[in-house]
């Protein structure tokens, strides 16, 4: 869909509605902000400085940043329908998630540190310095929570927080969105499920209020009722 | 912007403080009398349609934390600038009782975010006590409001059907959107359990109603305030029309302190102070019309002593403040396996659910005296933080194409597809219900704590009794044989009697109500009929402090038919020469 037809449903309804203050021309809907620039609008002052505040300090060290590159990857990678969570700058989004919510913070910095402990009582090296098979063999032992042993709860847990992250901050990027198939947050005009879903799930509009719901053709028509509340027109 | 006034270099007819829905009601129809009105409100001017002010169809990573709940409760696109908790504003407890108070500081208040559900009282609910013999009978009944709730219908619009359900009461309603897929299989489930599921009333023009304001444009983010003015919020279906068309001044950023009164005891004005310059203001009125919120006016009126009001102005009963309620609140939710690789296409929809089931059961045959309804969720929204989470256990729920299912937990491309598969397979339920009004549960003032404007703070006092329990448990019941019913494999454990049966917190459900109740005997209410103080005639109050209980409807569509008809007795009596 493009601009245009996006506009047009947008304004779609009364004629001649104009909207006070706002010219149309402003309110670009398909507007991508650089991966720097986060929106403002609508943001108090005090909002507005905790977010400043937020994205001018830094949490993770060079060394931990290296390691979060390694295993976001890991948890989504490339594929063949889109790229990976490193592609979609999902660790930057962690960094701030872990200022935001400063219970995560130990969590995972000891997380980081604790598959180096790990590492080193399993092949006497650090993680990074690991073969990837080896890094995976540890990763293995805490990916899966219903299977993992009780040695290593304190990793499964940090395993959990860190796919969390990943997952969410990868589907809430905009790669994410493609990969996913999010079609909505546009302008439209919701006329109901598509007929061959329906069918699919074996469900059907009540034809009682077949002529009761809305139109998308009178979408632009003034309401009008009668004294009982039918509406004329 | 404040005006720089110190002392009132004008007099108003009226001041309403507050610019809600009761307020923007009231600055409405009494500057439409040809009145000179000023509105004070705590909070900033806000405008939905100013691309400054505009959170309305931006994408999550438009903000650092991908609109997560951190700041904001509802999160960082949710146009209500406050929460529960806001930095230098406190509010107190007593031990061992709970209530949370959600305020919003701007223009419109509450009414930007809220979930635009619309549903007229019903003759019942008025008369409760008549009919339960718990709480106290409303001295006025549907009849009296049916007039005001007709024009707030056509005034300000919203979508519905006629049910012909007694205390379900008809209006003039819009066409409702058709049902999403859920929505259909809830209903397919609910007849099974012959439980009612009908289209939603919300206050969303799917067709104008003039030619000042949009139509939806279906992207499902009402309560992120709407640009093209298509869902109902006091800032611009009120307050900003009424400012173009009459004489209004708005006052932003202005705390009231206090109604100022002289010594016959009546309302002068008020006193505020300045958010920007921190320094006291005064505004004098002939009328004070209190719409600062249930608990933000009692607030207000135990804070204006004076030698005629020694408890506080229009206190003579001493239940200012007594009878606070909030609607009950619990909810369960549930994966649907057949849901699992659905079809992509659009299905945003209007704000909020597309069907509801109102309350449909004889209480004299149960063990809660007062009904809920239900409101349903799911479907393939836009993805939000939070969004893709807790595969560690909602894995499993995914099967491969022989029925295997996906170990929970796990990485790689496999996680990945399977999330993408989980999209849109989850529904939820959440009862909404009536509570009974108790003297016992208050809000006070707090005699050791100020806020950061040096006014006096509240203290609340609330604890829910086995009424709001036993119903609480009943919605659960409710819950899980609706989402079993229709397959659903059920997340998470029921609450028993040990976690109160999921009930949510006092306040949490955001319908805090009855503080200044109305009552033909001056010596157990605050207000009379007309919404007016017992004790000051030019005070009134136009928010949800004069209800004398809060149904299991949302309050809102309440609030402004009673607000258009306290404005409408204002305007005859000040005609009247009255007050």
């Amino acid at each position: 869909m493009n601009r245009r037809e996006n506009l047009k449903l947008l304004f779609t309804g009364a004629s001649g509605f104009l909207l006070a203050g706002c010219s149309v021309e402003e309110s670009s809907v398909e507007e991508v902000p650089a991966p720097s620039g986060f929106s403002t609008a609508g943001r108090s002052p005090e909002e507005i400085a905790i977010d400043k505040k937020l994205l001018s300090e830094t949490f993770f060290t060079e060394k931990e940043v290296e390691k979060l590159n390694y295993l976001v990857e890991v948890i989504i990678p490339a594929d063949e329908d889109s790229g990976s969570a490193l592609d979609a700058g999902v660790p930057d989004f962690i960094e701030f998630m872990v200022k935001d919510i400063p219970s995560y913070q130990t969590h995972m910095r000891g997380g980081l540190r604790w598959l180096d402990n790990r590492a080193l009582d399993r092949f006497d090296q650090e993680f990074m310095d690991l073969s990837n098979d080896q890094r995976i063999s540890i990763i293995d032992e805490i990916a899966y929570p219903d299977k993992a042993g009780p040695e290593v709860g304190n990793g499964v847990r940090f395993f959990n927080i860190l796919r969390d992250l990943t997952s969410t901050g990868y589907f809430t990027s905009k790669m994410g969105f493609d990969d996913l198939g999010y079609v909505g947050n546009r302008p439209n005009v919701w006329d109901g499920v598509p007929e061959h879903v329906l069918e699919k799930y074996g469900v059907a509009y009540d034809p009682r209020l077949e002529d009761v719901y809305l139109k998308p053709d009178q979408r632009g028509v003034v309401a009008q009722w009668d004294d009982q509340g039918n509406l004329i027109g | 912007m404040s005006f720089e006034i110190k002392e009132g270099s004008q007099e108003y007819d009226a001041i309403i403080v507050g610019s809600g829905a009761g307020g923007g009601m009231a600055s409405k129809i009494l500057s439409e009398a040809g009145f000179r009105v000023a509105v004070v409100e705590a909070g900033g001017d806000f405008d939905p349609a100013k691309e400054e002010h505009r959170t309305q169809l931006r994408f999550p990573w438009e903000s650092p934390r991908r609109g997560a709940g951190t700041i904001r409760p509802f999160g960082d696109f949710d146009a209500a600038i406050g929460g529960w908790l806001i930095d230098g504003e406190p509010y107190t407890k007593s031990s061992g009782t709970r209530f949370d108070w959600f305020r919003s500081r701007m223009l419109g208040g509450r009414t930007n975010h809220w979930g635009r559900i619309s549903l007229r009282f019903g003759p019942n609910d008025f008369k409760r006590s008549s009919i339960d013999g718990l709480g106290h009978d409303w001295p006025i009944g549907y009849d009296d409001l049916k007039p005001y709730y007709d024009r707030v219908d056509k005034l300000i619009g919203v979508f519905g059907t006629k049910e012909g359900i007694y205390n379900e009461p008809d209006g003039f309603f819009l066409p409702p959107p058709k049902p999403r897929l859920h929505e259909l299989l809830i209903k397919k489930s609910a007849d099974k359990a012959n439980i009612p599921v009908i289209p939603s009333r919300l206050s969303i023009l799917t067709r104008p109603i003039n030619n000042e304001r949009g139509v939806c444009f279906f992207c499902n983010q009402c309560n992120r305030a709407c640009q093209a003015y298509a869902d109902f919020s006091s800032g611009t279906c009120l307050v900003k029309p009424a400012m173009q068309k009459g004489k209004v001044d708005l006052y932003t950023n202005s705390m009231v302190r206090k109604v100022t009164t002289n010594d016959r005891g009546e309302a002068t004005g008020v006193s505020y102070v300045s958010k920007e310059d921190m320094r006291e203001y005064k505004l004098k009125s002939r009328v004070v019309v209190l719409g600062a919120s249930a608990c933000e006016s009692a607030r207000i009126m135990l804070n204006s002593k004076s030698k005629t009001h020694p408890d506080g102005l229009g206190n003579h009963s001493g239940m200012v403040g007594r009878y606070l309620h909030d609607s009950t609140g619990a909810d369960r939710m549930a994966v649907i396996p057949d849901l699992v690789d659905r079809d992509r296409y659009n299905e945003d929809g209007t704000g909020g659910m597309h069907v509801y089931t109102p309350w449909w059961l004889d209480n004299k045959k149960l063990d809660f005296a007062r009904g809920y309804h239900i409101e349903f969720w799911g479907g393939m929204g836009m993805p939000s933080y939070g969004f893709g989470t807790g595969m560690d256990t909602l894995r499993s729920h995914i099967k491969d194409e022989f029925g295997t299912p996906s170990p929970n937990g796990g990485y790689g491309a496999g996680l990945k597809k399977d999330i993408k598969r989980f999209f849109g397979t989850t529904v939820g339920m959440s009862g909404r219900g009536e509570s009974i009004p108790r003297y016992e549960n208050y809000c006070e003032i707090d005699p050791l704590t100020v806020d950061k404007y040096g006014i006096p703070v509240l203290k609340f006092n609330y604890n829910w009794t086995d009424q709001e329990l036993n119903q609480a448990k009943h919605m659960h019941d409710t819950f899980e044989e609706l989402l079993t019913g229709m397959g659903g494999k059920l997340l998470g454990t029921k609450p028993g009697k040990e976690n109160e049966y999921g009930l949510h917190a006092p306040g949490r459900i955001i319908h805090e109500v009855g503080t200044t109740r109305m009552g033909n005997d001056p010596s157990n209410s605050v207000l009379n009929s007309n919404c007016q103080s017992h004790d000051c005639k030019n005070l009134f109050v136009v928010d949800g402090g004069p209800f004398v209980s809060q149904a299991d409807k949302n309050p809102t569509w309440t609030i402004l038919a009673l607000a258009w008809r306290t404005s409408d007795y204002i305007v005859d009596q000040m005609k009247k020469q009255n007050i």
